[in-house]
């Protein structure tokens, strides 16, 4: 009864392709694909709805090859990061559309809409254009189209990318919310983003998806605490995971010429030379810390982010406030190494803060 | 600076629409004249300067064997062929310049644009290179002199146009809205007609305009391609020249023969004016 995909692939260009991927897609819960800008997202989620047909592969829904049905008989529903709708339509009738096409009876699309409406909280705009609604306006209008239709598969394709920041964090406070309550038991939702911070708050199945291949499928806290290698540790951080090259002494950590001690952790790694990883906020200021020059200092919402050098060393680090920093400012930081990574010479993970040592 | 760009903008329109207008007011005055209000000196203002008859005008619908003109005939087969013409060259335009759109098409070195270009290349090459070939071409299928052999022509003159102003628009239209027509259940005729078709009515009009007057004004190919039995109106004007018409039925004509172009002008001014529809697509 699931969604199943095997070995899916299909070559769009030479950097666009999907290689083999394969997933299994239960009903009732939430999946978030993602990947960087050309991992193959929204290949993907075309080719799931049909849209593009793969090389090889095959995809089955409820014990039928998925593949076989035209993209108009899938029952599936799709939100764009461009905001799609149809200009010709008011905001009524770009919502009843789909329910329209279907041929049900004007009562119960007028029922139906409505309650889509209420859902994406845009009551009192049905008469409205599509041209007079804002950005987020729009994207909600598509939202409603997609959720009245009930449909069992439902894909958003970065659906809050093109949103300002503000709007968002409050979209994707209301997407939670609509996932919970809104859908029903027998639909599988499909969301693609490059944010790690929407996956993680999201809160379910994570795919990790790079250069058309899955790297790690998990929820989103393993996701998060024990990513797989150091590409995963790349794709799911923002700002990236600090990997620096170190040694592993008798009882020290040795990266360029800084020491620091061995969290419990780490105390077990095999190799001696191994990647350190350690996240942008788990470096804190201290003035008993490593002195690091100010390369470049950004201020992002309400945190700042610094970047760091010291000779052959770069790292950034994020501090939980706003902080006035000038370019070659001295500054001292340690780091918290309790919540340290290790990852091997391949890039493998080799030991993390949630699951001590794999070895 | 105001002041002056306002009162230098209405000098300009106002210059500029004496200069347009004139010849038409020349034209409607001198319709309305006979011999001697042309003849014995200028004379403008009717009952005035001059006593306005309909005989003009009546000289256009007499048949010839009572000394009229008879451009009745011309003028509706004008009507017919144009209207034709441009509504099959529409309706092909549209479904290929949706495909040349959409899909890809490719055979050995030739590409969408490649077939995009030889369209417009039709009107590209001058119209008299043309003329021996449609003229042979008719001739072997017995079309010349005919009503549907001009109508063939003039589809193959106008949906070129058509073809090239659509392409472009449907280029405008993303893609995505096609799809987003698929997955809320239309199939590919249906995604056309009920979704992108809507979205495209401006290029639809200014395709359809274009068709209309490049259909109404062409004299060339309907002076060759007809000779007795089939005439349209461009080439039953340019003949009045030359005979004994006197200036008053030439003008009259003249009106006549522009009056189509003007109200399509107008339909579209209102239409587009309208302004919801140029902007329908961001």
């Amino acid at each position: 009864m699931n969604l199943v995909g095997e070995n899916l692939s299909y070559k769009l260009t030479e950097e666009l392709q999907l290689r083999k991927i394969s997933f299994n897609f239960e009903k009732g819960k939430l999946y978030t694909i993602l990947g960087r800008t050309l991992s193959g997202k929204t290949t993907l989620l075309k080719t799931i709805a049909g849209l593009l047909m793969p090389d090889s592969g095959s995809i089955r829904f409820e014990d039928k090859n998925f593949l076989e049905i035209p993209v108009w008989k899938r029952n599936i529903a799709m939100v764009y990061q461009q905001f799609i709708n149809y200009p010709h339509l008011n905001v009524f009738e770009n919502i009843a559309f789909p329910l329209k096409q279907r041929g049900l009876d004007p009562q119960k699309i007028n029922d139906e809409v409505f309650k889509s409406l209420k859902l994406v909280g845009l009551e009192g705009y049905e008469k409205r254009k599509i041209q007079e609604l804002s950005g987020g306006q729009q994207q909600r209008v598509s939202v409603a189209r997609s959720l009245v239709k009930n449909a069992k598969i439902l894909l958003l394709d970065e659906p809050l990318v093109n949103l300002d920041y503000k709007l968002r964090e409050q979209l994707r406070e209301e997407f939670k919310n609509i996932f919970v309550n809104g859908l029903s038991e027998e639909s599988i939702v499909i969301f693609s983003t490059t944010d790690p911070r929407e996956a993680m708050e999201l809160n379910g199945e994570v795919i990790v998806l790079d250069e058309g291949r899955v790297l790690q499928v998990g929820a989103a806290k393993e996701i998060f605490e024990n990513p797989k290698d150091l590409k995963v540790a790349a794709i799911s951080n923002d700002p990236p995971m600090n990997i620096l090259k170190a040694d592993l002494g008798s009882n020290k950590i040795k990266f360029e010429d800084i020491e620091i001690d061995i969290p419990d952790h780490l105390s077990k790694l095999k190799d001696k030379h191994f990647n350190f990883g350690i996240r942008a906020s788990d470096i804190e200021l201290n003035d008993n810390g490593f002195e690091f020059e100010v390369e470049l200092a950004e201020i992002s919402g309400s945190e700042t982010l610094l970047h760091l050098t010291r000779g052959n060393l770069k790292i950034i680090t994020s501090i939980e406030e706003v902080m006035d920093f000038k370019i070659h400012d001295k500054v001292k930081i340690n780091f918290k190494s309790n919540r340290a990574y290790a990852f091997d010479e391949v890039g493998n993970l080799a030991s993390s803060p949630f699951r001590g040592s794999n070895v | 600076m105001g002041k002056l760009y306002t009162f230098l903008k209405y000098f300009f329109i106002t210059v500029w629409t004496v200069f347009v207008v004139a010849p038409f007011l020349w034209a409607l005055t001198t319709s309305f004249k006979d011999f001697n209000s042309v003849n014995g000196g200028v004379t403008y203002i009717p009952w005035v300067d001059f006593e306005p008859n309909l005989e003009g005008w009546r000289v256009l619908i007499k048949s010839p064997a009572q000394g009229g003109v008879d451009i009745v005939e011309p003028y509706f087969n004008s009507l017919f062929v144009t209207c034709t013409a441009s509504l099959v060259s529409i309706i092909l335009g549209t479904l290929s310049a949706y495909a040349l759109s959409r899909y890809t098409f490719k055979a050995g070195p030739i590409k969408n644009n490649d077939i995009t270009f030889f369209f417009i290349s039709q009107r590209i090459m001058p119209p008299i290179v043309l003329s021996i070939p449609f003229f042979l071409f008719l001739g072997a299928v017995n079309l010349l002199d005919s009503l549907f052999g001009l109508i063939v022509v003039y589809i193959v003159l106008l949906m070129p146009i058509a073809v090239w102003i659509m392409v472009d628009f449907f280029n405008k239209v993303p893609r995505e809205i096609d799809e987003t027509a698929l997955i809320d259940g239309c199939n590919p005729y249906q995604a056309f007609y009920k979704v992108v078709l809507p979205n495209s009515i401006p290029g639809l009009i200014v395709a359809g305009m274009f068709c209309i007057i490049f259909g109404w004004i062409d004299f060339f190919f309907a002076f060759i391609l007809t000779f007795t039995e089939v005439q349209l109106l461009p080439v039953k004007i340019v003949a009045l020249n030359s005979s004994i018409t006197p200036w008053w039925s030439l003008s009259a004509s003249a009106l006549v023969s522009v009056a189509p172009l003007i109200v399509v002008a107008f339909i579209v001014e209102r239409y587009l004016s309208k302004g919801n529809l140029s902007g329908a697509i961001k």
